[in-house]
């Protein structure tokens, strides 16, 4: 509880100074000219960098290698645009005060300004008010190459990459040129690693013989698309070889080849399988509410769907509420959905199924009712539109492990949190006194009771468990898919047949169920299309079940009749 | 209006309604059912011809397409009773029946539009043009005869029916499991439909109908025809299920649905008389189907949606299960309520039909049929009359032995 | 398709008639069963005689009801043989072609159609043709109206014939269930605890119908009470741990040592009389029970 405590302390630090950030921001857009940002230099380079745009007007041609080498190493973020501007031709100062622009012809054949030092728009002017800085060939082959060096010894580590990346796939002289020059000089071995990548597959394209066999033998290893490209049209050049060497250089490349498609059929199939865990997960923590539920209590719950749309909901208004904090939004949600979607649970327990007890057609019946109620209740409160949840940073962007095969973030955080449920869940059911119950009263309801265990009190607890995972299911599901009513209503089936599938009352069932289930259902999915794969599962699960009516680990016994 | 009153009649406690009901009952319900709609067939047709418009009498054309949808709705919901309130399967994918029965009437109904579509393509309904097919799929062939339309809407159906029903009961699978199983299908299907490949119109289903047996739709004549006949389907519809629920078929599954297993035991194969139930309830529910496509003007994949489904279970839980005119009662009630609903407020559709799923499984468990015998042998203790259950259909046989009094 | 043990093929249900020209009509061999490792039967071996009637008794778990569930084709064996006469191999059967062969069984706790009226039950139970188109056009013949008028004179529910059969007394659903068996004009009446719940009186009656039953019908009743199977057994079989512990009459069962050792846990084999092992499986009964 203490912890919770001091980590909504922190979330409100932290929002505190995101919010401040965002003010100093919004100020810097007030600023319609640059002057006043040149008042007040923040820093040396800033200062050096308006010192270097202000001769920009003056310089003479001959004299501007050495201006723009000189801006080039400010490293200053700006330059990459005032350069390539400068190059096309955009790049203009106001006759007036000097101000470096970019400037581009509008509809009113006017033109359109932007200061190129703090990026603000300035109003639209007439041709006779600006004059273009000028450039000449020589200029042009030389910002080429300062450009390409820029990005290749950005700070940044995925701005270099992304650079090198791009040189190796449309291959320059200067690209190739200036990381001859740097990649001794490259520090990270990633980015070294692709450096010499491209200059491998330059080497095979444009090398002697021999070179492009060493080449070919160094390439064999690299899974980069253009290599397997290039690879191909050298194949293609020596299909009918004239030589000994070409036809050396055919077996060479053609075994090579053979051996990256391999290792990509590898690659592609374990980011099939990742796929499929991840709807596994997403499965699982849809289902396994159910399989308390419904494994356990035998009550089948139709109103199950909507607890999780009303999870994905209380993430959308957390994040209405604390618009600063959406970095944490997530964390809030957890608990906040569990206590929301456990608290209905309750209230539908005590409120409805208890009073139908071992009438299990009934309480379907009723639950959808239930349901229905629900998804009115939430279209007539938000919208019967989609509503809009961020995802944070955190779960956006991806862990790169080869060219070909990266794991996005956020569905490992669903399979890790998934996991997570389950065993707790298990632990739960397991070792306290709460889940000893629950077994006790799903077993023999009368000898619990028997034995002064409250059996209400434990069904109602048990169903608001049920439905809590749920809700933290929606959660979830609300950084996957869209927040609408009918979020609920597309899992409920899924679920269901994920619980009967493994096996009703029995939780590693679910778990094996649901994996299985979501990695089928993601290798099917290139062979025939989504939805003919969600229909081909349907089918095959609904097969299955009439085959093995209990599931894949049925509960054995003379009582399971 | 007219099918409503039947309705009020049972709910309302009223002093002068008793005897009425008392002299209906002593008729027996089928007998009731089947006068009653003829009588209101009659009724209406002649409501719609004989006075003008805007006279106090007149029925509407509008109203006559509404009172033959609602028809169709009572001749699936006694469908769904035959097989849930007789049978105990609760099928929540009767949707995927009634659709089936539709498509085979759509494809009928399309191909008499011939080369008055928007392509005027004489072989191909538009819908084909547009994506491309350059020839009718074979499961069209012979779609534009009118026989083959009436064998499909039976043998689609039952056909769907036999297959998931053999499957299912020879495995044993009942109780939640099934249901879940005949959404699942149903589900199923309706992605299935709402694919452009499958033929059948995708998204859009298959609409813009012009002519059954050369009779245009637009005409006024038309809609009552199909008014008319859908009455005369759902009398002969409610005959066969009342002759089924009193033979000793009726009994057999009776006694499936309150203890499979003895049943067994006694020498019967459930599972064979499941599946005849099943099929029999599926061909009924894609008769319904049939007729009202042609009265609304429009068939496409969502009337697969399992809500649609579980819909019908409703009209049968509310109307009262395991009694057929129950179904009726509920399938009529339920839609002239979701007609004014949504007329008037249409997000308070949705509330209502969830509080009433709510409400009945509570405090109406056998729906509004259930408090027929209720109100009449409250009144009538030291009545001799043999036949004061008479509308219940499990006293209703005639034996040699002497009937002993039961008082409920 | 079903075959019997000369291959020549069966073709209706109604032509499974049972060999019984050794006089044996039921054959129980070898069966085991168990469930999720608990043997519930091991290796049983029981051959019940054409026109006798067999008690069956053994403490709860020795596995009375699991041989009945293998008879009646509700639960397959593991390993072992189960015929009916000497060619009809039960376990090639369901349970309902089981039924129509002539194998009855009344269950522990007494199922009856509860909705359907007492007349119906009997009705539903009638031997004859149980199909479904045979079921749709059915009319009742004058004699199996007799045959049923008969049915419930002897279960004493003539005056209820109309009744929900839900409504009737514990001891009445008894009855009536026994009525619905006698209605199938079964060979072989499998009866669980047929006098559970039912008076002195009515256990009485019950004895009798079961005694004059046997000689026409082989009858197979398991049962607690043992001064119940005392009255009416002329063999007994006693199970214990899922096989056969002892077979005879009621008296060489009372001195059999196997069974004192069990019930008594005296070693020394030593009876010390007859009322005491008679308590002693009483007693065991009404523990576990």
């Amino acid at each position: 509880m203490l912890r919770i405590f001091l980590l909504l302390i922190c979330c409100f630090l932290a929002g505190q100074s995101v919010a401040s950030e965002v003010t100093a921001k919004v100020n810097d857009n007030e600023v319609v000219s640059a002057e006043v940002t040149i008042a007040e230099p923040q820093s040396n380079e800033q200062a050096q960098l308006i010192a270097l745009f202000k001769k920009l007007p003056t310089t003479k041609l001959s004299k501007m290698p050495l201006l723009i080498e000189q801006l080039s190493q400010t490293k200053a973020p700006q330059i990459k645009k005032t350069f390539n501007s400068l190059m096309n031709g955009d790049l203009y100062y106001l006759k007036s005060n000097k101000q470096i622009v970019h400037a581009q012809l509008n509809a009113d054949n006017k033109y359109a300004l932007t200061d190129v030092l703090t990026n603000t728009k300035l109003e639209a002017v007439a041709k006779s008010k600006i004059r273009k800085v000028k450039t000449n060939n020589r200029l042009r082959g030389k910002i080429r190459s300062l450009l390409a060096q820029l990005d290749l010894t950005f700070s940044d580590k995925t701005v270099r990459i992304e650079a090198v990346k791009q040189i190796l796939d449309k291959p320059n002289d200067i690209g190739i040129e200036t990381i001859k020059k740097l990649i001794n000089s490259e520090q990270d071995d990633d980015v070294r690693e692709l450096m010499s990548v491209t200059l491998l597959v330059q080497q095979l394209l444009e090398g002697e013989h021999t070179e492009k066999l060493a080449a070919v033998k160094q390439l064999k290893t690299s899974l980069e698309p253009s290599v397997l490209n290039a690879m191909a049209t050298e194949l293609s050049k020596v299909e009918k070889p004239a030589s000994p060497e070409d036809k050396a250089l055919k077996v060479a490349l053609e075994k090579a080849m053979a051996d990256i498609d391999g290792r990509k059929g590898l690659f592609e199939f374990a980011e099939n399988l990742f796929f499929g865990i991840s709807l596994g997960s997403v499965l699982l923590l849809a289902a396994i509410g159910l399989a308390i539920t419904f494994g356990v209590m035998g009550v089948i719950n139709m109103a199950h769907g909507e607890m999780m749309m009303l999870g994905a909901y209380t993430t959308y208004v957390i994040q209405q509420a604390f618009p600063q904090l959406i970095e944490y939004s997530l964390l809030m949600a957890i608990p906040a959905a569990f206590l929301v979607s456990g608290l209905v649970g309750v209230a539908i327990e005590r409120g409805v199924i208890r009073h139908l007890k071992g009438r299990p057609l009934e309480t379907l019946l009723a639950t959808f009712g239930i349901s229905l109620i629900l998804q009115q209740l939430v279209r007539t409160i938000f919208s019967p539109l989609n509503r809009q949840v961020l995802a944070p940073e955190w779960m956006s962007g991806s862990w790169q492990i080869n060219p070909i095969f990266s794991l996005t973030f956020n569905r490992l955080y669903i399979i890790i949190f998934s996991l997570m449920v389950f065993v707790a869940l298990l632990m739960i059911l397991k070792k306290t006194s709460l889940g000893l119950h629950v077994r006790a009263v799903s077993q023999n309801r009368d000898m619990a009771r028997a034995l002064s265990i409250k059996s209400d009190w434990v069904d109602a607890i048990t169903f608001g468990l049920g439905s809590g995972i749920a809700g933290i299911a929606g959660v979830v599901l609300s950084q996957l898919t869209n927040v609408g009513p009918n979020l609920g209503q597309a899992y409920i089936i899924d679920s269901f047949l994920v619980v009967v599938f493994g096996g009703v009352g029995n939780l590693w069932g679910t778990l094996v169920a649901a994996m299985s289930l979501g990695a089928f259902n993601k290798f099917l999915e290139p062979v025939t299309g989504s939805v003919l794969a969600n229909i081909i599962v349907l089918v095959g699960l609904v097969l299955f079940i009439q085959k093995k009516p209990k599931g894949l680990f049925p509960q054995k016994g003379r009582s399971a009749d | 209006m007219n099918i409503s009153n039947n309705a009020k009649h049972s709910t309302s406690v009223t002093q002068p309604i008793r005897p009425l009901i008392q002299k209906l009952a002593q008729l027996g319900s089928l007998r009731v059912v089947i006068g009653f709609l003829l009588i209101s067939a009659f009724y209406v047709t002649f409501c719609n011809i004989a006075f003008a418009e805007g006279s106090f009498f007149h029925v509407s054309d509008y109203t006559v397409s509404l009172f033959g949808k609602y028809l169709c709705y009572a001749l699936l919901a006694l469908a769904v009773d035959l097989v849930w309130g007789y049978c105990g399967i609760l099928s929540l994918g009767h949707g995927a029946f009634f659709a089936l029965g539709g498509y085979a009437m759509g494809m009928y109904l399309m191909r008499q539009i011939g080369d008055r579509g928007v392509y005027g393509n004489p072989d191909l309904p538009d819908f084909m043009v547009f994506l491309n097919f350059t020839e009718l799929p074979w499961y069209w062939a012979g779609s534009d005869s009118v026989i083959w339309m009436i064998a499909m809407v039976f043998i689609g159906p039952g056909l769907l029916a036999y297959v998931f029903g053999s499957l299912a009961f020879r495995s044993r699978v009942s109780g939640v499991y099934l249901s879940i199983m005949t959404q699942a299908v149903t589900y199923a299907l309706m992605l299935a439909f709402f694919r452009n490949e499958m033929g059948f119109g995708g998204n859009n289903g298959l609409t813009d109908f012009k002519e059954i047996l050369g009779f245009s739709l637009q005409e006024p004549s038309t809609k009552l025809g199909l008014f008319v006949a859908t009455a005369i389907a759902l009398a002969i519809g409610y005959a066969i299920s009342d002759y089924i629920v009193k033979s000793k078929m009726g009994r057999v599954v009776t006694a499936i649905r309150d203890a499979e297993s003895r049943v067994r035991f006694v020498g019967f194969k459930p599972e064979h008389y499941k599946l005849w139930i099943y099929i029999v309830s599926a061909m009924l529910a894609g008769v319904a189907g049939a007729l009202y496509v042609p009265q609304v003007g429009i068939i496409n994949p969502g009337e697969f949606s399992p809500l649609n489904s579980i819909e019908m279970v409703v009209w049968v839980a509310i109307g009262g299960r395991g009694t057929l005119y129950g179904a009726l009662i509920g399938a009529v009630v339920v839609s002239y309520a979701k007609t004014r609903f949504t007329a008037i407020m249409p997000e308070a559709w949705l509330f209502a039909l969830g509080g009433l799923f709510v409400l009945v499984t509570l405090y109406l468990p056998k729906g509004i049929a259930g408090l027929l015998p209720h109100l009449l042998s409250n009144k009538d203790n030291e009545d001799d009359s043999s036949n004061s259950k008479g509308t219940d259909s499990k006293n209703n046989r005639s034996t040699d032995i002497q009937k002993t009094e039961v008082q409920s | 398709m079903i075959v019997d043990k000369n291959g020549s093929p069966l073709l209706a249900d109604e032509n499974i008639k049972p060999d019984t020209r050794h006089g044996v009509i039921l054959y129980v061999e070898d069966v085991s069963v168990s469930f999720d490792g608990f043997k519930a039967l091991n290796d049983l071996n029981l051959y019940i005689n054409d026109g006798e009637l067999r008690c069956l008794i053994g403490a709860n778990g020795a596995g009375k009801t699991t041989l009945m569930d293998v008879i009646t084709g509700k639960t397959r064996p593991d390993k072992g043989t189960v015929s009916f006469g000497q060619q009809v191999d039960l376990l090639q059967l369901s349970e309902a072609e089981i039924a129509r062969a002539g194998i009855g069984r009344k269950f522990q706790k007494p199922t009856v159609f509860e909705e359907l009226s007492v007349f119906e039950n009997i009705e539903l139970s009638l031997a004859g043709d149980k199909g479904i188109w045979t079921s749709l056009f059915h009319k009742l013949s004058g004699e199996q109206k007799d045959r049923i008028a008969e049915i419930l004179y002897t279960i004493g529910l003539t005056q209820e014939c109309y009744y929900p059969a839900g409504r009737l007394s514990h001891g009445q659903k008894q009855w009536l269930e026994i009525g619905m068996l006698l209605a199938a004009e079964p060979r072989v009446l499998l009866v669980d605890e047929p006098v559970a719940g039912m008076t002195g009186q009515e256990t009485e009656r019950t004895a009798e119908l079961l005694t004059s039953l046997a000689g026409k019908h082989s009858v197979v009743v398991v049962e607690h009470d043992m001064a119940f199977v005392r009255s009416i057994a002329k063999q007994v079989t006693v199970l214990h741990q899922g096989s056969v512990l002892a077979e005879g009459t009621m008296s060489e069962i009372q001195s059999n040592k196997d069974v004192i050792q069990v019930y008594l846990g005296e070693d020394d084999g030593e009876a010390n009389g007859s009322d005491d092992i008679e308590k002693a499986m009483s007693n065991t009964q009404e523990q576990t029970a």
